[in-house]
């Protein structure tokens, strides 16, 4: 796994493909790509969520999407209620980013294990989904908004800040949407440099080792949970906005086993790789849709498998690590495939 | 009783201490006393309950009874990272270092949770020189020889310029020189920290100890000098008869 003190300068690299790409996109694709873009914008915010807490902070957060779920109903009920878009936004930050610290805080300082975090955040987005799933009746509101069961609400466009009148287009919201992914996605890179960012990886490698220095741990993995929720939230907002509507279905397993593989496929310890990761398995899935020989599951599994057996390092990692070796070609590779050998032990 | 041949503060000290692991008494009844700037070896056989012990001072183990005092205030189940905070290095007898990490990164965490930015920069590049880790120092700590990453642990106690130090087999798995350059560095540090060091290696402790404290099934056995505890009978039946 990478660490955290990588310098800034890949990242603004990224961001500044990303920003060629915002502006580039509208004019050479079609309005239906660019909205279904818009979808998988916001999906690539909730991995990159994941990628910082679980790549980053080594906390496996089985229910990433409970986060985000959270903020796209955070949002829409928000947004009806307000008649506008901005505190809305506001809002869904603020009610995932406050939902993980309280749940964080009573597993973290109950000092529950590793693995139970894992079967405890999995359990609460099951819970979300089938709770939402029974809110059908008329009485089931929160202010003027209907939470409307399983099927879902419908949700109030994005307006400009504090100008209830006007709507973004699709065009807007998909410059809205990439201009967010590339923000937080600098944000994350510059966090992780910074000394908190560099403890969290830190206390991922060893915790007792952080503990012995003087750091207290839990208050580290508590800070990057809540951060990483208040992004999903983030995405959460893109994703209502992209799909127009959101329903209990983003709290179901499907979605949650989803996230850990686009994080797996485009590797731990990267903030980029779980992006691509997000894109590439996005527009695979869209294709596949249009057919009808192969099972979508199916080939998400044998992508799954085949990165866990063969690629287990992910994407991203097993690129920088290739062209580091290139670099250094002597010694370096016998080392680095004693490393390999070492992280799939480790990785089982 | 605090004995009197010493007129230092007391640093450390251990009222009754014990632990139990269910029918096991791995640390008994242990009272001990720690001197400003003294340098003492704990040393008994295997299992006797020297880590055990070394645990409860550190917060890694609540004990089970007996309290432990470490300057003016009580720490008994003290979390690690509050022993630590209160300006203790502490090194564990299985390596505790950040392997997916390099050298640099390793100490610069020690060193910054002390100093602002900038200072921490320097107290990298210093200890760096110190221990003389500039040839790996932007290699990943995992890829290195068992005796390089005791160093590196080493490193990070001294990065963080502690007042009292605690070492848990620095030496064990070390080649020959290496184990001299430990036992140099051990001295070193005690010019300006006291510390309590558990070995096992006899040669390491001559080179390196004043006073030493024997542990026997969890109790201190006796307490002196190298030179009286090696003609003790008693020491030399429990653990000196087949070593040394
Ligand atoms: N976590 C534990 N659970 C049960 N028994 C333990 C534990 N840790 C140590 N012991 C036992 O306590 C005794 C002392 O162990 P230890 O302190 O590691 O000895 P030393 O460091 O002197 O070799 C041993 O008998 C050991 O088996
Ligand atoms: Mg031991």
């Amino acid at each position: 796994m990478t660490g955290g003190n990588t310098g800034m300068r890949p990242v603004l690299i990224f961001a500044l493909i990303g920003t060629v790409f915002m502006f580039g996109a509208p004019y050479v694709l079609q309005l239906f790509t660019i909205i279904n873009l818009t979808t998988a914008i916001a999906l690539a915010v909730l991995a990159l969520s994941l990628a910082l807490v679980w790549g980053f902070g080594g906390i496996l957060c089985f229910g990433q999407v409970a986060f985000f779920g959270l903020g796209a109903y955070a949002y829409t009920m928000g947004a009806i209620n307000f008649g506008g878009s901005t505190w809305a936004i506001l809002v869904a930050i603020l009610v995932s980013s406050a939902f993980a610290a309280i749940l964080g805080y009573f597993v973290f300082f109950g000092r529950v294990s590793d693995v139970y975090l894992g079967v405890i955040t999995l359990t609460v987005t099951l819970i979300f989904f089938s709770l939402i799933r029974r809110t059908s009746g008329p009485e089931f509101k929160i202010g003027i908004a209907q939470i409307g069961g399983f099927n879902g609400v419908t949700s109030p466009p994005l307006n400009l800040p504090w100008d209830t009148s006007s709507f973004l287009f699709p065009e807007q919201v998909f410059y809205v949407a990439m201009a967010a992914l590339i923000l937080c996605y600098v944000f994350c890179g510059w966090l992780m440099n910074t000394h908190f960012g560099r403890v969290c990886v830190g206390i991922r490698e060893n915790e007792l080792r952080a503990e012995l220095l003087g750091y207290d741990s839990r208050l580290y993995k508590l800070g990057i949970f809540t951060i990483s929720a208040g992004i999903a939230a983030i995405g959460g907002v893109l994703f209502c906005n992209g799909v127009g509507r959101i329903t209990p279905d983003v709290f179901n397993l499907y979605n949650a086993a989803l996230t850990i593989i686009w994080v797996i496929v485009g590797g731990r310890g990267t903030l980029i790789g779980p992006i691509a990761a997000t894109f590439g398995l996005f527009y695979l899935t869209s294709a596949l849709g249009g057919q009808s020989t192969l099972n979508n599951n199916l080939v998400l599994g044998v992508i799954l498998i085949f990165f866990v057996l063969l690629v287990p390092k992910g994407v991203a990692p097993t690129i920088t690590d290739w062209v580091a070796r290139r670099r250094r070609p002597r010694k370096a590779s016998r080392r680095a495939r004693r490393t390999m050998r070492r992280d799939e032990g480790s990785n089982a | 009783m605090k004995p009197a041949r010493d007129k230092r503060p007391v640093i450390v000290e251990t009222q009754n201490l014990a632990m139990h692991f269910g029918g096991v008494r791995a640390v008994d009844q242990v009272d001990f006393t720690l001197f400003d700037k003294e340098l003492r070896c704990l040393i008994g056989p295997n299992g006797a309950g020297k880590s055990t012990f070394f645990k409860c001072l550190t917060g890694q183990l609540v004990p089970s009874a007996g309290k432990v005092i470490i300057r003016d205030g009580e720490t008994t189940g003290f979390e690690p990272h509050e022993i630590a905070s209160l300006g203790v290095g502490i090194k564990t007898q299985v390596p505790n270092v950040f392997d997916g990490l390099t050298v640099d990164e390793n100490i610069w965490l020690s060193a910054r949770r002390w100093h602002a930015a900038k200072r921490a920069r320097a107290v990298v590049a210093e200890t760096i020189e110190r221990l003389q880790l500039g040839d790996i120092r932007r290699e990943m700590v995992g890829r290195l020889a068992h005796g390089q990453r005791q160093w590196v642990e080493l490193g990070m106690v001294v990065a963080a310029e502690p007042w009292l130090v605690l070492l848990d087999e620095p030496a064990a798995g070390m080649t020959h020189d290496e184990t001299a350059r430990t036992a140099d560095l051990i001295k070193e540090i005690n010019t300006q920290a006291a510390l309590i060091v558990v070995e096992h290696d006899m040669q390491f402790i001559r080179m390196i100890s004043k006073q030493v404290t024997v542990f026997h099934e969890g109790r201190v056995l006796m307490e002196d000098t190298m030179d009286a505890i090696s003609k003790d009978k008693r020491a030399r039946e429990v653990y000196l008869g087949n070593r040394a």
